[in-house]
């Protein structure tokens, strides 16, 4: 791993190198180097299988972090390129010509974080959600219960109680409530 | 795919089909979201030539709950009623990936025992999961006896997970630090019985199912993956392992106890659906080994559980990892990002079914018969609440 990492690290300016464990390390490169590096190990260091594509959302640095997870079959290694992109009109290049399955990641981060990728396959059609209104649901500023709130209403003659005093009713019935 | 037979398909145009109903050529039917099998809510909008399948595009989105939503809201220990129900037939690897991503963020290192006792729940869990699989298998290619037999040994381990963990379905039997209790009194007897009957229907399946004629001409051939394919739709599990290569995560990295148990990598060549059918049916005759092996060699004693900080007030810090396991389907993962808080940052599953049910079956099932539709998706073995957690 740590010969992979060196000659990596000669052709891309990789930063933040996390051992998380043994066969497991995580690097961080700029978007304009990310798909070049990606592309570089898989035709070359033999990291032929997508793991996952995974994104999070730090709001409160305006970024997305994207996580490309790579495994290697012959080392049995795993390498996560950390890609941080702005969160204010989020774009990153697409990687569907290196993995076809790659598409499907793309149009779910599309949906849920609202990151586009320009030319991937079907990235506007919905994936899970038909006819989404509101901002894109895994991002940290969307309020879920204020959505299910607007969204939802409760059925007529259902009640509900707070448990800690319900349940001090039912088996103190005699007690004063305080 | 010779030219002249390219007549009775749509027009390709930026590589994508052009499909004109009004030339009535060309019929589009949904089949789905319930499906003859056990493939799950997943809808497939089918445009056919004839009954020739020349378009498909899978729908999903039936199943979504925001799990991982969910548990950005929820702290570690309080997510684990909602990791297993990720995946119904197969909940334990859930448990153990999240669990294990946990334990690894926070340092934490399990007793022997434990080690042991989780292994043992993957196994019966992968058995239960096979079983279930091969019912539906079967009855996709019109044998519905085939799943009244493999069900019902499958409600027995369930059995046996009610007695060890409290649960049929969802256990939550594996938490961070180990697991939450010790085999009872007389339940290695149990197992051995289920087991005794597990190998009968199996024996019975092989006769009836793997020997019958019509399963044989209908399933060969049938959904054929390349090894180029594999790589580059992320192929895993069986459905690798049928096109010829040795990829199984317990002998490639091994985790828990299993570089001390005695197996192999069951690989095939024809990686066709029939081939996947015998690919499988021999890791369930496995599975019964392993499960063997491991109640033999299991310690007796010792703890079951480490200790570990207040799970309602734990912090764990702050990092990132990804950790796998084998499925009965595949490589199982989890993208778990820590910030230092009680509450996970980010959870990202990795289901094979993501891959499988989506990418490759379009690309399968292009060319194939309407009637084997529902068997070449079972065959690839997919769960849709994976994909949509």
């Amino acid at each position: 791993m740590n010969d992979i990492l060196k000659r990596l690290s000669e052709r891309f300016p990789v930063s933040n190198i996390v051992h998380q464990r043994e066969n497991m390390v995580f690097v961080t490169l700029q978007k304009i180097n990310s798909i070049p590096c990606i592309s570089y190990l898989k035709e070359f260091e033999g990291f032929t299988h997508l793991v996952m594509l995974a994104a999070v959302d730090f709001i409160e640095d305006g970024i997305f972090q994207l996580t490309y997870i790579l495994h290697n079959y012959k080392l049995h290694t795993d390498i996560g390129i950390r890609v941080k992109i702005e969160r204010e009109h989020p774009v990153m290049e697409s990687i569907h010509t290196l993995w076809a399955q790659a598409r499907t990641y793309q149009q779910e981060l599309k949906e849920m974080f609202g990151i586009d990728f320009p030319g991937s396959p079907g990235i506007d059609e919905p994936f899970l959600l038909e006819g989404w209104q509101n901002i894109p649901p895994m991002r940290k500023d969307f309020d879920t219960l204020k959505y299910s709130q607007e969204t939802f209403f409760p059925r007529p003659g259902r009640k509900s109680y707070d448990p800690q005093k319900y349940m001090k009713q039912k088996l103190y019935p005699d007690k004063e409530p305080e | 795919m010779k030219d002249k037979d390219r007549e009775k398909f749509p027009e390709l145009v930026d590589g994508k089909a052009v499909i004109d109903l009004d030339s009535q050529k060309f019929l589009k039917v949904w089949q789905g979201p319930q499906h003859p099998g056990v493939t799950g809510n997943i809808s497939l909008e089918v445009t056919l030539s004839g009954d020739e399948v020349v378009d498909l595009k899978t729908h999903v989105g039936y199943l979504h709950r925001g799990f991982e939503k969910l548990m950005e809201r929820r702290k570690y220990l309080q997510c684990f009623t909602i990791v297993c129900r990720i995946c119904v037939p197969e909940p334990d690897t859930n448990e153990y990936v999240f669990a294990a991503a946990t334990e690894q963020l926070a340092g934490i290192t399990i007793p022997e025992k434990a080690k042991w006792l989780r292994t043992l729940t993957l196994e019966m869990a992968r058995l239960a999961s096979f079983l279930m699989w091969i019912g539906g298998q079967a009855g996709a290619l019109g044998m519905g006896t085939i799943a009244q037999w493999t069900v019902a040994q499958r409600d027995y381990i369930l059995d046996l997970f009610e007695e060890l963990t409290g649960g049929r379905v969802y256990h939550m039997y594996i938490v961070p630090g180990g697991v939450r209790g010790d085999i009872p009194d007389g339940f290695i007897e149990h197992v051995e019985k289920v087991m005794k009957g597990v190998e009968k229907v199996l024996y019975d399946v092989d006769i009836a199912l793997l020997n019958n004629a019509i399963f044989k001409m209908r399933a060969k051939g049938l959904g054929y993956i390349s090894k180029d394919m594999v790589d580059e739709y992320g192929i895993v599990g069986p459905n690798a392992r049928a096109a010829g290569l040795a990829r199984d995560i317990r002998k490639n990295s091994p985790y828990l106890i299993y570089d001390q148990l005695d197996f192999k990598v069951i690989t095939g060549t024809k990686s066709d659906a029939l081939e996947r059918t015998f690919i499988r049916f021999q890791e369930m005759v496995q599975c019964v080994s392993l499960i063997r092996q491991i109640i033999n060699k299991m310690p007796k004693n010792g703890d079951y559980h480490t200790r570990i900080p207040n799970p309602l007030h734990w912090k764990i810090p702050a990092g990132e990892t990804y950790v796998r396991a084998e499925a009965s389907r595949g490589e199982y993962g989890y993208y778990m990002l820590s910030d230092g808080t009680e509450y996970p940052r980010r959870v990202q599953v990795r289901g094979p079914s993501y891959t499988h049910a989506i990418a490759v079956l379009e690309k399968l099932a292009i060319g194939t018969n309407l009637a084997d539709l529902a068997a070449l998706m079972v065959s690839l073995h997919t769960c849709p609440p994976e994909i949509e957690r």
